[in-house]
Order: C-alpha cells, then sequence, then structure tokens
C-alpha cells in the first residue's frame, strides 16, 4: 500500500507494505543510502535516523509506523546545530576510520546534544552504547561528542 | 611473509591523454600469482600519476580505503618528494591490473598484511621525486638556468636569484616529452627535510563519511538493479533440497527465485521484500558430509594431531637435550577458537552479467583476484571482467577472499539485468571464512636463576596459505601460522618450533586482522609472563633480562612501562599486564591495567602503548590504529568464539558474537619512538599485542592464568 513519509522535509510516497522497514523505504526505495544496514535487529545503531527528533534504529521502525512524523537522516543532520557541530568536531579530531557506522553514531549523538547540551561521560555512555564501530573509534567519538557540545556553548 | 626485496620502482613518463604528465610506476615482485600472468594492458596512458594542465595532480590508488588512512599516507609519500601540498592531489580507485598495481610485499594488487606503507615507501616517493626533477629541469631549460639553481614548492617552480616562478601545470607538457632520468640520479628527500610526511595531516576519505555522501560497496546503485537476499545452507558443503517456489513469488515486490549449487537467492525490487520471499520459501537443506561436526570433534582432532612432531620452522641448539637438564620445566597448552571478522558494512557484491562482460561493483582487497575467479565462473575473458572498486566499510581480512563475490556472480548470471547481492547479518557471521582454532603446545626449561635455556613450541592448526597462495606454501611449512612464534624478540639459546597442519573438516578457514602474530603473540607472550613467574621475577625485568641483544625492543618496553608506571602499586583487584612484539617490521610493546570483580568480569581501565615504527608517516593515524587495532583484538580476546554444532556455526549476531561498546572501552595512549628506520606496517600490530597484556594482567590481579580464549570469565569468579 502507499505510504506517504516526510524525509528531511521532503514527502514522497513510496508503495510499500505496512511492516516494511523505514530502513530499506529510505535505501533501497528512496535511494538514500546514508543511513547503512549494519545487523536488521537493531543491535548495531547503524541505522539509526531521527523520528520527531528521537533516535530510532530504522532497521526495525516500519513504514506503517511513521504517520506524518518527521524523519531525519544523515544527510540532512548537518542543517541542526547539534549535527553540524558534531561533523565539525568528527572531523578535527579525525574521528573517522572505515566510516561505515559513522552516520548512525553522528544520529546518536546529534539526538544526545539535542536533549542533553552538556553530556557528561555517563551520559554518552547511555546514549552511545548501542552503536558498535568495529573499528573501534570510540574514544575519539566521546571526544568529540564533548567537543561539539563546547562549540554549541560558544 | 617477509620480503626482503629492494623495492626501488621501475619507472616511466609519458603524457596523458588530455595533456599533462604521466608517471607510471611499476615495481619489481618475486613471482606473480597464476592470475597475473593474463593481467591486462601493461602500457595505461592514464595510469598511476597524472598532473594535468591546472596542476592537479591524480594518484590512481592501487591499495584499498578500508580505515586504516592510506588513502592519505600514500598521498603524502608522493606529495612530500613532489612538493605540492596534500591538497592537490586527487585520489582514483585503481582498476585491476596486476602488472600496473601489485603491492611489492604481497605480489599481487592487494591491500593487507599491513604492507601498503612497507610496500610503496620506495617507490611513490622516487616516483614523486621524478616529477619534481622532471618539472625543475623544464623549467630551468625555458629560463636558461641550471637546473641546480631552482626549487620547487607546493606545485610551482621556484627560481630565487630572479624570483621568476612557473606553476606545475604550465610545465607538464614539455616535461613529458623530456627522458626519464634514472632511478640513481633522482635524488630523494632528507628525512630531516620533510615537511608533510612525520605530519598528522588531515585525512582525504573523511569529510564524506560524516555526512552520508561517501559511497561503500553495499551503497552501489545502477540503473533497472534489482536487490537480492540470500541464505546459503547452514551446514557447510550443503545443498538446497526443496523451496516453495510459488508461496517466495507471491511476496509483493520478489521478482525472481534463483537457485545455485550451495545457496538460495530471492531477488525483489528492495531488501524487505528479498528477505519475506526468503521466508516464504521454506527452504530445506541437504546437509551433506559435515552434519554432525562440533566444535569438540574439531579441537579432539587438533590435540591428537599436535603429539607428533611438525615440520620444522625453526631449529637452533638443542632444545630437547636442553630441557632435559633444565633446573626447572614448563609445559603449557595454549588454544585460540575460530574467529568471524564482523565487518560493520555486512557481505554485499552489485553484478551484471551479459554475454560478452561482467561488471562488478564490490569494496574488495583483491581486484584482480575477484577478476580472475570470475572469469573461471563466467568463462570470459579477464578484461571482459570489470570491477569497479568502492571504499570498504571495513575489511579486518575478510575482504582478501573473494566468495561473496563469486556467490553474487553465479545469482546475476541467472538474472536478466543487474542485482546486487547483499547479506544478512546472519548469513555474515554463519558463512564467514574463519580465523582458525589453533592448538598450540609449548615446553621451556630455565636454568638455576630462572634464565630460559630451551624452548619448543609447537603450532597447530589450518594453513591457510595452502590454499590461497600455494606458491609459498613449500615443504609443509606456513610462515604466517608460525608468524611471531618462529622469531620471538627474546635471547633463547635452544630453541624448536614445528607446525602441523590440521584442516578443520568443512569449515572455511581465512586471514584475520593480524594474522600470524594475532594468534602468536598471545602464546609467546603468555608463556614467557609463565616462565617470569616460575622464575620469581618481574615480568618486565624478566623481559628485560633477554633483550640485551635488541635495542629498540628494549626501547618500546622500557617507554610502555613507563607512562603505564610499572610497578606503582594498585587497588586490590586490579592488575597491570605487559605485551612485547616485533611483527609487521613493527615493535610494539603494551601494558593493560584492569579490574577482575569478584565475579570474574573484567574491566579494562587503562592500555598505554609504546611504539617504534621506524619513519612514522601519519604519527595520527597511528595512534587511530592503537586504538582501534587494540579494540579489535581486545573485543576477540573478552568475546570472540566461533563454535560449531551439527555443523552449524551457532553465532549469528551481535547479540551473541558481541564487539566492545562504547562503555566498556578503555582509555588508550600512544607513545611514539623518534626512529630513523624504514617505516614498519601498523593497521595490524596493535590487535596482536593487546590479548596477553590483557591476559597477564588477570594473572597479576588474580593469580590465574589464561590459556584459552575467549576469556572465560567463570574461571577468575573468587572461590572465598
Amino acid at each position: 500500500m502507499a505510504f506517504t513519509i516526510k524525509v528531511n522535509g521532503t514527502a514522497h510516497t513510496v508503495d510499500v507494505d505496512a511492516d516494511t522497514p523505514l530502513l530499506w523505504v529510505l535505501r533501497d526505495v528512496l535511494g538514500m543510502c546514508g543511513t547503512k544496514f549494519g545487523c536488521g535487529i537493531a543491535l548495531c545503531g547503524a541505522c539509526t535516523v531521527h523520528v520527531d527528533g528521537m533516535p530510532m534504529r530504522s532497521c526495525v521502525t516500519p513504514i506503517g509506523s511513521i504517520g506524518n512524523k518527521a524523519v531525519t537522516t544523515i544527510e540532512a543532520v548537518g542543517k541542526t546545530p547539534e549535527g553540524k557541530a558534531l561533523q565539525q568536531a568528527w572531523l578535527d579530531l579525525e574521528v573517522v576510520q572505515c566510516g561505515y557506522c559513522q552516520s548512525g553514531q553522528i544520529m546518536s549523538a546529534a539526538a544526545l546534544l539535542t536533549n542533553t547540551p552538556k553530556p557528561t561521560d555517563t551520559d554518552i555512555d547511555a546514549a552511545m552504547s548501542g552503536n558498535i564501530c568495529r573499528c573501534g573509534t570510540y574514544q575519539r567519538i566521546r571526544a568529540a561528542i564533548h567537543r561539539a557540545a563546547g562549540m554549541r556553548e560558544e | 611473509m617477509p620480503d626482503r626485496l629492494d623495492r626501488r620502482g621501475f619507472l616511466t613518463i609519458g603524457a596523458a591523454l588530455s595533456g599533462g604528465l604521466v608517471i607510471k610506476l611499476s615495481v619489481p615482485i618475486a613471482f606473480r600469482p597464476p592470475w597475473a600472468a593474463e593481467a591486462g594492458p601493461s602500457f595505461n596512458p592514464n595510469a598511476f600519476i597524472r598532473i594535468d594542465r591546472e596542476g592537479l595532480v591524480t594518484l590512481v590508488m592501487p591499495m584499498v580505503e578500508m580505515g586504516q588512512g592510506t588513502y592519505t599516507a600514500l598521498p603524502m609519500l608522493l606529495a612530500e618528494e613532489l612538493e605540492v601540498g596534500i591538497d592537490e592531489v586527487r585520489l582514483e580507485h585503481a582498476p585491476p591490473n596486476d602488472v600496473l598495481y601489485a603491492n611489492p610485499m604481497l605480489h599481487f594488487q592487494a591491500t593487507g598484511m599491513s604492507s601498503s606503507i612497507r610496500g610503496f615507501w620506495t617507490p611513490l616517493r622516487q616516483a614523486g621525486a621524478v616529477g619534481r626533477t622532471l618539472l625543475i629541469a623544464t623549467a630551468a631549460n625555458r629560463w636558461g638556468v641550471d637546473p641546480g639553481t631552482c626549487r620547487s614548492q607546493k606545485g610551482v617552480v621556484l627560481h630565487s636569484a630572479s624570483g621568476r616562478r612557473l606553476p606545475y601545470g604550465e610545465l607538464v607538457d614539455a616535461a613529458a616529452k623530456l627522458p626519464v632520468p634514472t632511478t640513481d640520479s633522482v635524488v630523494l628527500k632528507d628525512p630531516k627535510d620533510f615537511t608533510l610526511i612525520g605530519t598528522s595531516a588531515k585525512r582525504l576519505d573523511t569529510p564524506d563519511k560524516v555526512n552520508g555522501r561517501a559511497q561503500f560497496g553495499i551503497d552501489v546503485r545502477v540503473p533497472d538493479m534489482k536487490i537480492a537476499a540470500i541464505a546459503i545452507s547452514p551446514v557447510f558443503g550443503g545443498r538446497p533440497k526443496s523451496l516453495n517456489e510459488a508461496a517466495a513469488k507471491a511476496v509483493k515486490g520478489v521478482c525472481q527465485i534463483v537457485r545455485i549449487e550451495n545457496a538460495v537467492a530471492v531477488v525483489a525490487d528492495h531488501m524487505w521484500a528479498a528477505k519475506k520471499g526468503l521466508i516464504a520459501a521454506a527452504i530445506q537443506w541437504d546437509d551433506g558430509p559435515h552434519a554432525t561436526v562440533n566444535s569438540s570433534d574439531i579441537i579432539g582432532q587438533l590435540e591428537e594431531a599436535s603429539k607428533k612432531p611438525g615440520v620444522v620452522a625453526r631449529n637452533e641448539g638443542d632444545a630437547k637435550k636442553a630441557l632435559a637438564g633444565a633446573a626447572q620445566r614448563i609445559d603449557a597448552i595454549y588454544q585460540m577458537p575460530f574467529l568471524a571478522h564482523a565487518a560493520m558494512e555486512p557481505m554485499n557484491c552489485t553484478v551484471h552479467v551479459r554475454r560478452d562482460a561482467c561488471d562488478l561493483w564490490v569494496g574488495t582487497q583483491v581486484p584482480t583476484r575477484t577478476q580472475s575467479l570470475v572469469a573461471e565462473v563466467t568463462g570470459l575473458p579477464m578484461d571482459a571482467i570489470k570491477i569497479h572498486n568502492q571504499l570498504l566499510g571495513g575489511g579486518f581480512g575478510r575482504r582478501l577472499e573473494a566468495d561473496g563475490n563469486v556467490l553474487a556472480v553465479r545469482i546475476a548470471q541467472q538474472v536478466d539485468g543487474p542485482v546486487k547481492v547483499v547479506w544478512s547479518r546472519e548469513e555474515d557471521i554463519r558463512h564467514d571464512m574463519y580465523r582458525p582454532y589453533y592448538y598450540d603446545r609449548l615446553s621451556a626449561g630455565l636454568d638455576a636463576s630462572g634464565k630460559p635455556v630451551a624452548w619448543t613450541h609447537r603450532v597447530s592448526g589450518s594453513s591457510i596459505y595452502a590454499r590461497y597462495l600455494p606458491q609459498i606454501f613449500t615443504n609443509g611449512l606456513d610462515h604466517d601460522a608460525v608468524e611471531g612464534a618462529a622469531e620471538p624478540p627474546y635471547e633463547l639459546p635452544n630453541v624448536h618450533v614445528d607446525y602441523v597442519r590440521v584442516e578443520p573438516p568443512g569449515v572455511p578457514t581465512a586471514f584475520w586482522r593480524g594474522v600470524g602474530p594475532t594468534h602468536n603473540i598471545f602464546v609467546v607472550e603468555s608463556f614467557v609472563d609463565e616462565l617470569a613467574a616460575a622464575a620469581k621475577q618481574d615480568p618486565v625485568a624478566y623481559r628485560k633480562a633477554l633483550l640485551g641483544h635488541n635495542p629498540r625492543a628494549l626501547q618500546v618496553l622500557e617507554l610502555a612501562t613507563e607512562k603505564a608506571g610499572w610497578g606503582q602499586p594498585l587497588p586490590a583487584g586490579r592488575g597491570r599486564g605487559v605485551s612485547l612484539q616485533f611483527a609487521f617490521d613493527t615493535y610494539l610493546s603494551q601494558v593493560v591495567e584492569l579490574e577482575v570483580a569478584f565475579d570474574g568480569s573484567i574491566r579494562v581501565h587503562r592500555i598505554v602503548c609504546a611504539v617504534d615504527c621506524g619513519i612514522a608517516i601519519n604519527p595520527d593515524t597511528i595512534a587511530a590504529q592503537v586504538e582501534g587495532g587494540t579494540l579489535f583484538g581486545l573485543t576477540a580476546a573478552l568475546y570472540g568464539n566461533i563454535t560449531l554444532k551439527n555443523g552449524r556455526v551457532e553465532q549469528s549476531n551481535f547479540h551473541d558474537y558481541p564487539s566492545i561498546r562504547i562503555s566498556e572501552a578503555p582509555h588508550i595512549e600512544t607513545y611514539l619512538v623518534r626512529s630513523a628506520a624504514s617505516p614498519g606496517g601498523f593497521g595490524e600490530a596493535p590487535t596482536a599485542a593487546v590479548a596477553p597484556a590483557v591476559t597477564n594482567a588477570i594473572f597479576a590481579a588474580t593469580g590465574k592464568r589464561t590459556r584459552t580464549l575467549p576469556i572465560d570469565t567463570v574461571l577468575l569468579r573468587s572461590t572465598t
């Protein structure tokens, strides 16, 4: 059946089953491949997007559950102050290695900063533990979140 | 695989098709694997390094980027000698061609074994220096001055005396007509004059990796492409017996069901339809001959085989006699599990097979190996197989194998049009090619002072090289399986190291980050710690006493232990452990500080790493590799375990094949020794170093020795 969803401010109509995860709608139907597939069962966080500002694992979020809520992906998160600061901090501190998980990492971090502008290490652990990085960039992710939080203060 | 070839490149120059200067480089290699004989044309006018009329430099990257930073470090080598800014270098993925793009250390076009910097350190600097020499000569000629009075900087040739300057772009066409200077006449820069090498230059590949624009293999989209989900026989070697094709086809969006020898693919408009189609197909399998294999059988087979002598990797003195005469004898058995790679980007490959050609879009560490295997499967000539290489969402050795690409091609042969074959995480874990299970027996004899007088080490396990590159599996010895075991950094008077090849029934084995050393450094560094304990000596002091002949090893050990505060008191339950290694031409020492709780659980607090990798090309990348490589090894030490039951891999996703998470990640510190030696490899060294440092720290904290990985925390519970 047809669903109309709002992604990064643009409405898209797609004809898929209601149980189709948002991840595959984004990647395979709409061709927005910045959101990554990692595990398919919400264990790794690579597919994290925002739905009305909340971080969601798009691999287990059925298209039928979205309704009128606003979906934001890595392609547009740089337009938010949090996303922009995080992307800059990520580059300043050379967080990225292979880069595959980093879309999800930045989306989780952006949701964290929106709700907790000055997170502690414990806040970061709580918000970011759902995102796996096999390259092991965690130390720099932590530092970059603190740095981005600092930028937002200035 | 040590390779002592002089890796100077052979250089030729020419004009680019669109104008500008081309520098072609080929590197001498000792032999070529069978498929390379058919490799593509030996001259490609646009190959390797081009400088266009705008002065832009294009480097066709022979090595692939999978997070290790080679897309920054290799351009740094070129830019340093060519005297251009790294921001003036553009990168292109190289097409498959072993003549042009062979890795001099690995003998073919492959990215692995921490060899990129070691292989291209000399040739790429030479190529840059040749370019600089030609451009200066061209400018000097135009001005009528001695080239010795000119220099270049940031892509411009300067004549200081007259203040004249000419940008490279205005010189390239004339430079392309000059004879190529002999490599002996081209002077490489003195390292003290380096302005780029040794700096933490910003990575070139990262800006598009923070905004979703970077294209990995799995992100490829070609017109009219379908998506395929796959189910491979749960038992290795099994095949599909029956399936409900009608039910699968009834799923909305499903286009086609494809059966190949060992798998079924559902081809659909998108992944979800394909996955639902697979479920609806309710595939029944013929399990084949391996349906009863359990891990315990494989371990039993290794244990038995390891009782008999193997192929000798090293024999010095008379270890048997020295062992018999020793004041004290220590024996131990170490075991390491099968491991999956679990790169974040699941296996995938996009293929379009036509009658006369085949295109593949994939991130692979081995483009020519893939090309050759695909030619075999399709019956097409090598040059009809096009490999469009993509960024890799992690390699770790998994993408040194072409199995997934061949599987995708077999599926695509039955599909009209391009198809992207995407593995689920479950397929990715259950049909990996695994780091072998190793079973090691060691014995050592100590004299009355505790000093080792005899050392024997028998490695038993699968040989990857026997399958992967049989040319170097000579006389039954797999050099990878004993790397790090045959030549420990210590003074050991009587040494005997041998190797017993044992292949696990049906289980495919492959390289895994850190290769041979990731297995052997754990064993050797744990056993040295055992010897120190038997001698009732401090583990660091014990090692130092055996390193009189090895100043670089001694220096990293001293640096790491000093920075870690070795010897300073710790609270109860905490311990420090050390490891030392020489692998990939790099010296590295780690100190781990951790805590073991009453329930046996482990919390790693801090890891200090000292490194002497020779000249450091990009120190920040080295620190990043210390951080990442260490966590990759720590994940394996704590959790990594692939087991088999009834021929099936028991693990399937990150819940039962876990990866370390940010909340568990210790603080990691990197200290570099300044060194003028040629650069060593680095992407894998820290992965090998961490496991023994962890288990040695557990011993320091609890008095319990861990000889089997992953660490069984049940055995570490307090028994009060």
